[in-house]
């Protein structure tokens, strides 16, 4: 007797972060997905091959992560939601397939579930050091969106939001996990259905003759179509005019590169999402994201038992960095640390966009193990003093 | 004298992207036309034909016919046509590219996709040498020939590129040249029906930077070694097709039946789960 499995498995779980992101996926709509096997983050693709047969999804391991970079990205031009999962020496691997995608506009989510590098590193022990490499590792100006989740529970709900930025924005959106949030078990809620919000794909609803694949027909961002409909598109990485024909020329490059950097830079306000806390009237605000964030809201506590009054903020969107909300939150404030476990890269962010407003200080270490509290505290301490 | 306004192909051909880039005397062009034939004997429905190209000479044949295409990355297109083969079990998915895409760059895409039988039509035209990049040797360019990064001759061994295909699972593997076209056609025709991953490699002269540095001529005295060295063997052991001087063997050298990776997919899906089981269909 054959049983349906339910596609969106509403209800509240004990699972890791890696099984939230893949539940996460399935019910954003994602179908299609090719990966490669890469600690920390293979029990996403381990838990959607079992999942998928079941629900009309598809799993297919490639050789490597070039190839697992691109295959799903000939499933979306199909019409479907597709990703792919990987790791540092991956993450590598797929920066000429970010590329493409940023280039062809193609809707694509790349989870990258951070260990410490470089190179091989620690495979099996956490990082945060891939956050610049997101959103600068392929050649050429682009821009990308990346989140940044805390929990296992934030592992479900920001990849759902991954995807519906994917299909809003048709861009490369990255999901920057990392080992501990990927193999740490809680509490995660899965509503049902009708209570998570995705975003469709808009296909093109021009008639062939009528549609160029590039237009901007209204908005920042093109119309996206599908193969099989009689548009008869072509679709290349050179860069290419409204009807996606190569074009080159300075000025047609101009117009693209400019276009596909000003759809996500004038539209931070609309995906930028930003947690903070007590930040009024602060005397220190430690700014964060990841699964550090939840580290530092336990120092904060403490800090704040201690009567020092501290502010936090969770990045939970990382790129496109929102200065504006950074300025805000440091004209609330005498000090800021950016706390993360790497050795200085958001905090270059942090600091251009505070412009020495206020003193911002660093706290980081090379990846391998998370921040302990204690530290975090006596940096509190320090700057405060 | 009545001025030729249109082309009996000019229907499955961007003739707004007219003139090509492709040199005078280069064999690109003559397998599109064999390809444009092929599918017009098919009659095949065009909304049903996707064609995906990597990157170099041949590469830009995505770019030319008058379908939905994709200019990929270089090497990379196998990969990308794997994501949408499988997500459109109703169309026929090609892959146009030259040798230094599909066997150096891609080699590793090229065995595991032949591996996998994956549902798909490869037409991989080597013209022994990398083209839009000036000339450089490619895994397929012959002993001692000179390329502008092998100025006193080349000294690596070469692929015999239907052994490596047929070996690493291809279903269906045919060499003929751009002399051939009537035979190369017929072949386009069979690989097109073929159901799992079928391969043709196209030998096609390349007069501008591979004949003129090897002193060879011009493009037609490549079209009369093609005619004059042409050995037919169809079926012939894929490990004695290698290119020897004075010696082309062309020919179907593998047409056999087995489970596309779809197929394969289905049915053990099917045996494990049973009912559980939905297959997966993409945009339905």
């Amino acid at each position: 007797m054959g049983k349906t499995r339910k596609i969106v498995d509403t209800g509240t779980h004990f699972i890791d972060g890696n099984m939230a992101c893949a539940e996460g996926a399935i019910a954003a709509g994602c179908r299609f997905v090719s990966g490669y096997p890469i600690t920390p983050s293979t029990e996403v693709v381990e838990h959607l091959a079992k999942r998928f047969p079941e629900i009309g999804g598809m799993f297919i391991q490639m050789e490597d992560e070039l190839a697992a970079s691109i295959c799903f990205q000939g499933a979306v031009w199909s019409g479907v939601k597709g990703m792919t999962v990987t790791s540092g020496p991956g993450f590598s691997l797929m920066m000429e397939h970010v590329g493409l995608a940023a280039a062809l506009e193609t809707p694509s989510v790349f989870v990258d579930v951070q260990r410490a590098g470089p190179s091989t590193g620690l495979p099996t022990a956490p990082a945060q050091q891939d956050m610049m490499q997101a959103r600068w590792g392929s050649h050429g100006d682009y821009e990308i969106i990346a989140l940044s989740p805390s929990s296992p529970q934030e592992c479900f709900d920001y990849i759902v939001i991954c995807f519906n930025l994917a299909e809003k924005y048709r861009c490369p959106v990255f999901f920057m996990m990392d080992e501990t949030v990927g193999h740490m078990h809680g509490k995660v809620k899965i509503p049902s259905p009708d209570e998570i919000e995705v975003v469709e794909r808009k296909n093109t609803s021009r008639p062939p003759g009528e549609y160029k694949p590039y237009k901007i027909y209204g908005g920042d961002v093109p119309e996206m179509v599908k193969v099989g409909m009689g548009h008869r598109i072509h679709i290349t990485g050179l860069t290419h005019d409204e009807q996606g024909y190569p074009a080159m020329t300075a000025s047609a490059q101009q117009i693209l590169v400019k276009r596909l950097c000003s759809k996500i830079t004038d539209n931070v306000e609309d995906i930028s999402i930003i947690k903070t806390d007590e930040i009024e009237d602060s005397e220190v605000v430690v700014i964060s994201y990841g699964i550090t964030s939840r580290i530092v809201e336990y120092a904060a506590g403490i800090a704040r038992k201690k009567g020092i009054k501290t502010g936090t903020v969770q990045l939970v969107t990382i790129w496109p960095f929102n200065d504006k909300a950074i300025r805000e939150i440091a004209a609330q404030t005498r000090h800021i640390i950016v706390a993360e476990m790497n050795l200085g890269q958001m905090v270059l962010e942090v600091q251009r966009a505070v412009a020495n407003k206020v003193p911002v200080h660093f706290l980081g270490n090379a990846g391998g193990r998370t921040l302990d509290p204690e530290t975090i505290i006596e940096k509190i301490m320090e700057v405060v003093q | 004298m009545t001025e030729i306004k249109s082309h009996p192909v000019d229907g499955l051909l961007r003739t707004d992207r007219m003139p090509h880039i492709w040199c005078p005397g280069c064999g690109v062009g003559t397998s599109v036309n064999c390809f444009t034939r092929a599918i017009e004997k098919l009659e095949m429905d065009l909304d049903r034909l996707h064609v995906v190209s990597g990157i170099g000479c041949t590469g830009r044949v995505a770019g030319y016919i008058n379908v939905d295409s994709f200019h990929t990355t270089h090497g990379r297109a196998l990969a990308f046509a794997t994501g949408l083969s499988l997500s459109r079990p109703d169309s026929k998915v090609v892959v146009y590219s030259g040798d230094g895409d599909i066997a150096a760059i891609g080699g590793n895409h090229l065995i595991h996709t032949a591996r996998r039988n994956v549902d798909m039509t490869v037409i991989c035209v080597n013209n022994y040498t990398y083209g839009m990049t000036g000339g450089q040797v490619t895994p397929t360019t012959p002993d001692k020939a000179l390329a502008s990064t092998t100025p006193f001759g080349n000294f690596e061994h070469t692929f015999n590129i239907p052994n490596l295909v047929a070996a690493s699972g291809a279903t269906y593997v045919a060499r003929w040249t751009v002399f051939h076209v009537r035979q190369l056609t017929r072949a386009m025709v069979k690989a097109l029906q073929h159901p799992g991953f079928s391969f043709i490699e196209v030998l096609s002269p390349c007069p501008t930077l591979f004949m003129r540095r090897n002193k060879l001529g011009a493009a037609v005295n490549l079209m009369e070694y093609f005619r004059d060295s042409a050995v037919i063997e169809n079926g012939a052991d894929t490990r004695t097709v290698g290119l020897n001087e004075g010696r082309t063997v062309l020919g179907e050298f593998v047409n056999m039946r087995l489970p596309t990776l779809r197929e394969s997919y289905e049915n053990r899906m099917k045996e494990a789960l049973g009912d559980a089981f939905v297959p997966y269909e993409g945009d339905k």
